[in-house]
């Protein structure tokens, strides 16, 4: 009834193979951006900034860069936040080194540096898988947030061992420290997720996602017939590395505007971001939007409805909150494995036929 | 056997070319284990070759051999005139040896458009940077091999799966999926391990006819193992049988079906 594909033609490839091959999808889409892009920042505010939209922006990044390792190319990493810290203190040695350049330039900059530190901890990939590597991946993890502890360079020699983001602007918009204006917070993370998004479904669609995605199903029949296992494999982690930097580098300079590193970048993170790719639906960009924005959202809606809505004390309801989104994602999981990416497909795939399934 | 060194013409009419594919005294040890050994033949340009032998006689070994999955331990490999060196199976690939697997080796999580485009992963040439933007160069790339890639679906008409994740569909297209994947590289020579294994009647007349039709129409080089004794005798022009790692016959069915090693091997022998 909404949802048809009937009389909505291709007469070519390259329309059988777009994003949103069903019209009502593609319009649904520009609707979406229209709402992200035109509206939110005339009407968000300081709350909604910095408890909802930035963190879902800049986890979301991290979730499509981890996705990609995990979801398309099949390697599990327990390195997320490991990799994030590397952004996030490239991006700030990068500002203080370069403080006359962009900051937009430190991000993408620090997205490069963490796509080298990521192929470098990526070469172990070559010889060990699954188990193997999610603990090679762990140990990653534990070093890097060491090695930005120990080593003062990297924070500049700064007594409190915290870096702290000074004031840049875009176009003349302060985006970083503390003169930010929460539409301006919001409206570079949703830029920089955007691009993110977009070059990830590109990069997924064509041959270097086959070659990732055949190298997760398949590795052995993937290198007879002609993929690069080396080459697929070490892709993916520049890539994801670059995502997730990216990410790290948001995350401490707009979002958190100061950091400490075993703090902000913990092995809880790469927790969450794993998490976030497991319930929204490995393989799958949407699925990634989909986890950041549940695991963002929930705690966020949970605290609300108990201290707000039934007059709970903070502490209890906190502890409350922690189970409760522990359990969810037990059911969750059991309920519907492939995440909630497979439950909008199975979704759709009713709507199609709905309200005449015959 | 009579001579072929500049190739024969077929019972039913098909030139037969040159020697595609040599190997020299093939040996395969794994530790104490001899899997194949001192084995010689060729394949020649446009025929059909068939490896026979009973269970664990190293035909799938040598298939492994010829795709490069295996290092020979003694014995070369000549491919289009010239030895092989070393080199990895992604590089054997680029040569333009393509194959199917025993246990259908598919990948389950993308469909079967995408499994039949993965196959001519060697001839994408575009760059990262250019698929990132998707423009241009990419996606021309990608629409002149997605025409490629649907003639294949075309003709092993399997139209109406295109957008299917492979590993929902039954065990019969799976296989012709998988012949496909391996089609889609245009190899010069094709590889088939056990191509009907597992299959009914109907299922194995449909992928014979298809194992003939790519011979035919794509003169694609074409070795397989099989053993559907029947189906063997009908398709191929040569037979190479194998027992024990050895090689114990050599030549057309018809040869090979009166030679008394092979009757032997077969039906077993009486010792006393």
């Amino acid at each position: 009834m909404f949802y048809r594909e009937a009389g909505d033609f291709k007469t070519s490839y390259a329309d059988d193979s777009q994003t949103f091959p069903i019209k009502f999808d593609r319009w649904r889409y520009y609707v979406v951006l229209a709402v992200a892009f035109g509206v939110i920042p005339l009407v968000v505010n300081d709350y909604w900034a910095s408890s909802v939209l930035v963190p879902f922006l800049i986890y979301a990044i991290a979730a499509i860069g981890l996705n990609i390792l995990t979801g398309y190319c099949g390697q599990v990493s327990l390195g997320t936040g490991g990799f994030m810290a590397v952004g996030a203190y490239a991006c700030y040695k990068l500002m203080t080194a370069f403080p006359d350049i962009n900051i937009v330039f430190h991000v993408l900059g620090a997205g490069l540096i963490t796509a080298g530190v990521g192929v470098l901890f990526g070469l172990p990939s070559l010889r060990i898988k699954g188990f193997y590597l999610a603990v090679a991946t762990l140990a990653a993890q534990f070093f890097l947030v060491w090695l930005f502890n120990k080593v003062p360079w990297f924070y500049n020699y700064s007594a409190s061992g915290q870096i702290n983001a000074a004031e840049r602007t875009v176009l003349g918009v302060p985006v970083t420290g503390p003169n930010t204006e929460a539409w301006a917070q919001y409206m570079i993370c949703l830029v920089f997720l955007f691009a993110v998004a977009w070059v990830a479904r590109n990069l997924t669609r064509g041959t270097v996602g086959r070659s990732w995605m055949a190298i997760r199903d398949m590795d052995i029949a993937a290198e007879i017939i002609g993929v690069n296992p080396l080459k697929a494999k070490l892709t993916a982690f520049a890539v994801s590395s670059f995502f997730v930097g990216i990410a790290g580098a948001l995350f401490f300079s707009v979002y958190l505007g100061a950091v400490e590193v075993g703090e902000a970048f913990g092995i809880q993170k790469s927790f969450l971001v794993l998490f976030m790719i497991i319930i929204g639906g490995l393989g799958s960009i949407f699925g990634s939007l989909a986890g950041a924005a549940f695991l963002v959202l929930l705690p966020v809606f949970l605290k609300n409805l108990l201290v707000g809505g039934l007059g709970w004390a903070t502490d209890l309801a906190a502890h409350v909150e922690l189970m409760i989104v522990g359990a969810l994602i037990v059911v969750f999981l059991i309920v519907e494995p492939h995440g909630l990416a497979q439950l909008w497909r199975v979704g759709k795939e009713k709507l199609r036929l709905w309200p005449f399934p015959h | 056997m009579n001579d072929m060194s500049q190739g024969y013409t077929t019972a039913d009419g098909r030139k037969i070319g040159g020697t595609l594919m040599e190997m020299k005294n093939i040996t395969l040890r794994f530790g104490g284990v001899v899997a194949i050994k001192d084995i010689s033949f060729d394949i020649r340009e446009g025929e059909i070759r068939a490896i026979i032998g009973p269970n664990g006689a190293g035909k799938s070994s040598m298939l492994n051999v010829i795709s490069g999955f295996y290092i020979p331990t003694e014995g070369e490999v000549w491919f289009r005139g010239e030895r092989r060196p070393q080199m990895k199976p992604y590089q054997v690939a680029q040569q333009g040896i393509a194959r199917t697997f025993q246990n259908i080796a598919l990948f389950k999580g993308m469909s079967t458009l995408d499994n039949i485009m993965t196959g001519r992963m060697t001839m994408m040439k575009t760059g990262m940077a250019a698929q990132a933007l998707w423009w241009g160069r990419a996606q021309r790339e990608e629409d002149e091999h997605r025409e490629k890639v649907e003639k294949i679906i075309d003709f092993l008409e399997i139209q109406h799966i295109r957008k299917t994740p492979v590993g929902r569909l039954p065990y019969g297209l799976q296989k012709r999926v998988e012949l496909g994947r391996a089609l889609a590289a245009e190899p010069k020579l094709l590889l088939l391990d056990e191509p009907m294994a597992g299959m009914n009647v109907e299922e194995k007349e449909d992928m014979s006819r298809f194992i003939l039709d790519v011979n035919d129409e794509f003169g694609t080089t074409i070795a397989l193992i099989e053993h559907d004794m029947g189906v063997v005798m009908d398709l191929s022009d040569r037979v190479v049988v194998m027992d024990y790692g050895k090689k114990i016959g050599d030549g057309t069915p018809d040869e090979v079906r009166n030679n008394q090693d092979v009757i032997d091997a077969y039906l077993g022998v009486s010792h006393d």
